[in-house]
């Protein structure tokens, strides 16, 4: 293996600085030896040799910016080898299968007969209007949810962050970068391995006043600690008898993340929104993202806050104006359209974005909602949209049974069964656990093509 | 009167335990197969050839080999976390299958669907692969359970790290071993760090080998990277165990050379500390070292058995590119059993 190639030091990682090399053309190396130092958004890398050799040629000079992973930066030459036997790098093949497409009809269901009294109904306030001529910001998701974190805690000294990598490490995603250098290791706070105890003694630190943020490496760690969420966070304000609360915001990446297999890749949408007492925020952009969790923070309420690490790189535009609060529990309607309503939020905004994209272009009227909170779930913007596309078509990452598809799909049968012209189609990622192989994690997702079936079907265009 | 809880600390035998020429030959050999797999392993990572987290041995290489030559093969389980290629390595696993694993292909030894994470094996009596910090602590005292119900007298060896060993659900499979008296023991290998918090940072006591003195289970800190110390202390908790006696722990001092995972910048311990360990402490170099002075084995010899061992990874890697993914239709298999 003469060529050393340049190395993908992430999942996600396509390109990088080759910062520095450690080597020269001559020098002997061995395995383990260390012969450049990549650099990329997120992390400076070391590159080592696998093999032993000796360092024929750099290819890629030091101080180049985007090295494409994959690209030959160096030849090192075992003992009698020539650089001809030199093998191409192979990438996984791709799949070959067409995906395939759930589009599961809803199950006839009987109205609801009301003896129980019934429950209040949430009011959400819109998006406040923006002063005219505010400055746009572009930034990621990442940075706009570590502006949100680092204003609040500026604002307020009962707000603190505790998490597994938080402070020291800046964040096993980064979200907190920084954090720790404003606000010290009192108020930026590192735990030991340990989510259901630290998730319980911020549920109690939130009890006597404080605002806690916890921050759960991924929500699929968050399962040890699902007790205290629900058991004591969610229930504990209605079991006092509305005396004891629980202001608090857990936080961390949700979703599908890439080829880390069954158990470090599910959605907790649903899961999560079926909770009373609690309030489930999942955004799509870096706007939603810094607004919502400004306004989780502030919250008197438990707030599980749902973001997603394949989006945490992805930028958008942040208005500029202090204190940028977005109201909790109301969807935005991100186009506007009169022949069907597609209903998506988080990760599942992205597919339904690009479909529409494709849609529209077609000479389909898209109207596209994305949900943003999922509970308080704004039902009224779904239903008003219903009743005048009267189709719907609803996106999601999350399995299908008991999913946030099927919660809009009853809503809508309860509340503008007239209006509906075909019945609702729900998009979501397969009734399986999480695989790993390329192939499969790729047909276990949902993608932008069940979404355009799932329009033409509605539409009876198929 | 409250009665203070003391376990017995065993003490390492102050002499170094011997293993004959022929055990060290075999350590030797099970070692450089788990270092030159993961070598290759992290090469074929960053060639985009496997995905998602890839979490390397290398450094650790003695626990496991120790504690494997210990164990009765194919009767003691054997459960672990995610940092499990070594395991199933030196348990005697196709390096072909855990490589296709690795690559997510239909020859995997999950078929492709389990990844690096999650791998086990019922005839080898591995049983993960487990990627939940924590969890395979209660499931291998339910394996030990298992054991003493049936009463087939194996014994249940549960490894996890520094990080793992403050999770609550460790300290309630203490209890319950101790209990019932199940025959499992505690490996746990604390290589300093969890991710990028050191045990300083993450525990108030760091002495993790009294972590059962509550419960009055036996621990031993012992020198992980001399596979002759692990050997010896194996031997030791799995004959308790295995006698009726109950759990033992045993805290093995060991060191992690890579990143916790392949996207790990590692800059929270120094150059220095990692040049340290592997200069002075190799668990590798160790034992060629003593083959060498020996006389058992020679340059050339050793030589050869790097050929070889470099033959072996590299049929591996070869088949664990050119193997299928699998079948499209293995997307729904597997979830649940048709009764
Ligand atoms: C319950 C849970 N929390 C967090 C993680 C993320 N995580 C994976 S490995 C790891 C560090 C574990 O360190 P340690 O137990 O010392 O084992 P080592 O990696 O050093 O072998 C963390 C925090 C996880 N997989 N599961
Ligand atoms: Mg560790």
């Amino acid at each position: 293996m003469p060529q050393i190639l340049m190395p993908a030091l992430s999942p996600t990682m396509e390109e990088g600085k080759l910062s520095r090399w450690l080597v020269k053309v001559g020098d002997k190396v061995k395995s383990g030896d260390v012969l450049a130092e990549i650099e990329t958004d997120k992390a400076t890398m070391e590159v080592e040799s696998v093999d032993e050799g000796v360092v024929t040629e750099l290819l890629i000079a030091e101080g180049t910016e985007a090295v494409k992973v994959n690209t030959p930066i160096a030849l090192v030459l075992a003992e009698g080898e020539t650089a001809a036997a030199a093998p191409a790098a192979k990438t996984a093949p791709e799949p070959s299968e067409a995906p395939v497409v759930v589009a599961e009809r809803a199950a006839e269901a009987a109205p609801a007969a009301a003896s129980v009294p019934a429950a209040p109904k949430f009011e959400a306030q819109s998006d406040p209007d923006l002063p005219a001529g505010v400055e746009m910001v572009e930034m990621t998701v990442r940075q706009a949810l570590n502006e949100a974190m680092a204003e609040e805690l500026r604002r307020d000294k009962d707000v603190f962050v505790m998490g597994e990598e938080v402070a020291e490490y800046q964040g096993a995603y980064k979200v907190t970068q920084n954090l720790l250098q404003e606000f010290g290791p009192e108020r930026i706070i590192d735990t030991p391995i340990t989510e259901h105890g630290f998730a319980g003694l911020a549920v109690g630190a939130a009890f006597a006043g404080l605002k806690p943020i916890v921050e759960f490496m991924t929500w699929n760690f968050a399962m040890q600690a699902i007790d205290q969420i629900i058991n004591s966070a969610a229930k504990q304000l209605y079991m006092s008898g509305g005396q004891v609360h629980a202001p608090m915001v857990f936080r961390g990446p949700n979703g599908v993340a890439s080829r880390v297999g069954a158990q470090h890749s599910q959605d907790y949408s649903a899961w999560y929104s079926h909770v009373p007492g609690l309030t489930v925020i999942a955004p799509y952009s870096a706007a939603d993202a810094k607004g919502l969790l400004k306004a989780a923070i502030r919250s008197p309420n438990p707030v599980v806050f749902l973001e997603n690490e394949i989006l945490y790189g992805s930028t958008g535009l942040v208005p500029q104006v202090e204190d940028f609060v977005l109201p909790i529990g109301k969807a935005r309607i991100a186009r506007k359209g009169a022949d069907v309503t597609i209903v998506s939020f988080s990760m599942g905004m992205r597919y339904a974005t690009q479909a529409t994209e494709k849609l529209v272009a077609a000479g389909i009227d898209v109207e596209l909602i994305d949900l943003r909170t999922l509970r308080p779930l704004d039902s009224d913007t779904v239903i008003e949209s219903v009743k005048k596309t009267g189709r719907l078509v609803t996106v999601e990452e999350g399995w299908p049974q008991g999913g946030i598809g099927s919660e809009l799909s009853a809503r809508v049968m309860e509340q503008a069964f007239d209006y509906l012209d075909a019945p609702v189609i729900r998009v979501t990622g397969k009734d399986v656990p999480m695989p790993y192989a390329a192939n499969l994690e790729k047909l276990a997702l949902p993608n932008v093509d069940e979404v355009i079936a799932a329009v033409n079907a509605v539409t009876y265009r198929s | 009167m409250a009665r203070k809880a003391v376990a017995t600390k065993v003490k390492t035998q102050p002499n170094v335990p011997e293993l004959t020429n022929e055990q060290e030959l075999e350590a030797y050999r099970e070692m450089l197969l788990i270092r030159r797999f993961e070598e290759k392993a992290g090469q074929m990572y960053g060639m985009g050839l496997i995905g998602g987290f890839c979490h390397l041995y290398i450094g650790q290489e003695a626990v496991v080999t120790g504690i494997t030559m210990a164990s009765e093969k194919g009767k003691d389980a054997q459960i672990t976390g995610y940092r499990d290629h070594g395991h199933m390595l030196v348990m005697g696993l196709d390096p072909k299958g855990v490589m296709a694993e690795l690559t997510g292909r239909s020859g995997g030894l999950s078929r492709g669907k389990g990844g690096s994470m999650h791998m086990f094996s019922n005839e080898h009596r591995f049983y993960g692969g487990n990627g939940i910090v924590g969890a395979q602590a209660s499931l291998g005292t339910g394996l030990a359970f298992a054991s003493k119900y049936k009463g087939d007298g194996s014994v249940s060896l549960a490894y996890f790290g520094d990080g793992a060993a403050n999770q609550g659900q460790v300290y309630e499979s203490f209890n319950m071993a101790k209990l019932w008296k199940l025959p499992v023991v505690f490996i746990i290998e604390n290589n300093k760090y969890a991710m990028g918090t050191s045990i300083e940072r993450s525990s108030a006591t760091t002495d993790f080998s009294q972590r059962g003195a509550s419960f009055d289970i036996p621990g031993e800190q012992v020198d992980g990277m001399d596979v002759r110390m692990v050997y010896d202390a194996a031997k030791r908790a799995i004959e308790h165990a295995r006698s009726g006696n109950g759990p033992y722990i045993l805290e093995m001092l060991t060191y992690r050379y890579r990143g916790h995972s392949m996207s790990d910048p590692a800059k929270y311990r120094s150059k220095d500390e990692v040049t340290k360990y592997r200069q002075e402490r190799d668990p590798i170099e160790q034992v060629k070292a003593r083959l060498l002075e020996t006389g058992f084995a020679t340059e050339e010899s050793l030589k050869t058995l790097e050929s070889e061992i470099r033959a072996i990874v590299t049929e591996a890697a070869d088949f664990a590119t050119n193997d299928p993914e699998p079948d499209a239709a293995e997307l729904w298999t597997d979830i649940t059993i048709e009764a």
